[in-house]
């Protein structure tokens, strides 16, 4: 195993942990908000830890381009669909969860 | 043993969604768990060595069978509550109290046990090597024009097949357009201006990657299918946020765009047919041109007929 | 990574098809039905590749792949008419149950009412 395919490994681990996180979250969180907040943002760091993992066993650079191009889009898009559920939540007045309500 | 972990697992939760999609009482939340089925399915494709299949599952499979079926959901659901003056939360389930019904039901899932039962003894009893036609498909590879096998079945071996079933695409939107009218998605782009900026760079950049995918075909996962299902998904988000009004108006452009597809192969194939002496015969050395011009007319006609389905019927001015 | 087995593939597809069969005659809505028929075309998809894997030697069988991928885009048309036409059904439904009004306001209205959309 060479120096950089072990590293792309290591980089997995932070890539498994985060995607966890935003599973768990996804189920546990009470409230539309909070969900898409774990969504968007731990599920798209595990995302980008994985993404340079692949990056590091790539075979050239038309890969990694192609690698990067994906994350780009990945994170483009959730950011805009997060932005568009949220809004529409908060037309149809969807409160946010507070920790007093029932 | 971890492959097989993977294997297991994979269609292990493919089976138990497939259930729960049918059978979820709640009827949206049957269609979101199938839509996840597509996505878990084009993983199980690459598994099978398919990858031209993933990308095509991913895309129509699962994206717009998913966005189809959604959109015809809540616009049935509109007219329940239209009709009945209350809102239909949950769909009515097939969970009647009645005897004879659950009878009925319960011999039936003995009915379809006993089918799977059948099939998968005949299944397991077939050789455990299968000859199949890879060897004929790879030893005539070098005269298909393209060195991708895929492709090459379909637009050079089995070009008829294919010819037929662009066909079947423009039967499929003539039928809706003669069945419906379509409706406008009403959204505001200036209410959603992150919208905006989304679409300003990936539908040219979605129309650059359906170009590339045809493009990539000949030697590569991809082709014609993949692309214009990319196309499709370009036009789905052009109309969702009424980009593609405009395009809409164009009616002749649009008639033109959906056929051009089975006049481009159809021709092709006449002209074949003079030449060498065979329907789809392309003459010798130069298949792989007449590969690349047929798919592009026929890229155009995939993504815009998988595209305005989601309109649900023509599209037409008020 | 090695190979999957086709069986366990073979067997899945199958299962597919016979959950699909039937959901498709139990459950009565139409949205329903229209999803098993989709979920019964998955489970001859799978069942077919798993078949093209067993001549895997040096590659699947393409013939297969190439019929699937035809078979994929043809489902979502035949969806597309479908859904089509199941709206069509609860359309003129929807008339038969309300009582017509005595003054019908025009043909072309009574005959689509989701033109107002």
């Amino acid at each position: 195993m060479s120096f950089l395919d072990f590293l792309s490994a290591l980089l997995l681990v932070p890539a498994l942990f985060f995607f966890v996180a935003g599973t768990v979250a996804l189920l546990r969180f009470p409230d539309l908000y909070s969900r898409l907040h774990a969504l968007t943002k731990a599920d798209n760091v595990g995302l980008g830890f994985a993404v340079l993992a692949l990056m590091l066993r790539a075979e050239n650079g038309v890969e990694v381009f192609k690698l990067a191009l994906i994350w780009g889009l990945v994170l483009a898009a959730s950011s805009t669909v997060c932005f568009l559920i949220g809004q529409e939540a908060v037309r149809r007045g969807l409160k946010p969860w507070t920790r007093q309500s029932p | 043993m971890i492959p097989q972990l993977l294997d297991g697992t994979l269609v292990l939760v493919v089976v138990a969604l497939a259930w729960r999609a049918l059978n979820d009482r709640d009827l949206f939340r049957g269609v979101i768990e199938f839509i996840a089925l597509g996505l878990l399915l084009a993983m199980a494709w690459l598994r099978l060595r398919a990858p031209d299949l993933a990308l095509a599952e991913a895309a129509v499979g699962s994206g717009l069978t998913g966005a189809l079926i959604l959109s015809a959901l809540v616009r049935m659901r509109r007219r329940e509550q239209a009709a009945a003056g209350q809102p239909a939360g949950v769909a009515t389930g097939p969970w009647a109290k009645d005897r004879a019904k659950n009878f009925s039901r319960v011999l039936l899932g003995a009915l379809s046990v006993a089918m799977l039962g059948t099939l998968a003894w005949a299944a397991l009893s077939l050789p455990a090597k299968a000859r199949g036609l890879t060897a004929e498909a790879l030893a005539r590879l070098p005269d298909s024009g393209v060195t991708n096998p895929v492709t090459a079945v379909l637009l050079n071996f089995r070009a008829y097949d294919t010819l037929l079933e662009i066909g079947v695409l423009l039967l499929a939107i003539v039928g809706v357009w003669a069945l419906r009218r379509g409706e406008w998605p009403a959204a505001d782009l200036r209410e959603r201006p992150l919208l905006l900026s989304l679409l300003r760079w990936v539908l040219p950049l979605l129309a650059v990657g359906a170009g590339y995918l045809l493009w990539i075909g000949a030697s590569a996962p991809g082709g014609a299918f993949q692309g214009g299902a990319l196309l499709a998904g370009a036009l789905v988000l052009a109309l969702l946020s009424g980009l593609g009004r405009r395009l809409l108006r164009r009616g002749r452009l649009v008639r033109t765009g959906l056929t051009i597809g089975v006049l481009v192969f159809g021709v092709a194939g006449a002209v074949a047919l003079g030449w060498t002496g065979g329907l789809l015969q392309y003459p010798t050395g130069q298949a792989g041109a007449w590969i690349l011009v047929i798919e592009a007319a026929a890229l155009v006609s995939i993504g815009l007929t998988l595209g305005l389905l989601y309109l649900g019927g023509r599209p037409g001015e008020k | 990574m090695p190979d999957a087995d086709p069986r366990l593939y073979l067997l899945a597809g199958l299962a597919l098809f016979a959950i699909g069969f039937y959901s498709l005659v139990v459950q009565t809505h139409l949205l329903r039905r229209i999803m098993a028929l989709n979920v019964m075309g998955s489970g001859v998809f799978l069942a077919f590749l798993a078949l093209a894997l067993k001549a895997a030697a040096p590659m699947p069988d393409p013939v297969p792949h190439a019929m699937v991928l035809t078979g994929i885009v043809v489902a979502v048309c035949a969806t597309g008419l479908a859904l089509a036409l199941a709206d069509r059904v609860q359309a003129l439904e929807a008339n038969e149950e309300t009582p017509a009004p005595e003054e019908p306001p025009s043909a072309e209205t009574g005959s689509e009412p989701e033109d107002a959309g």
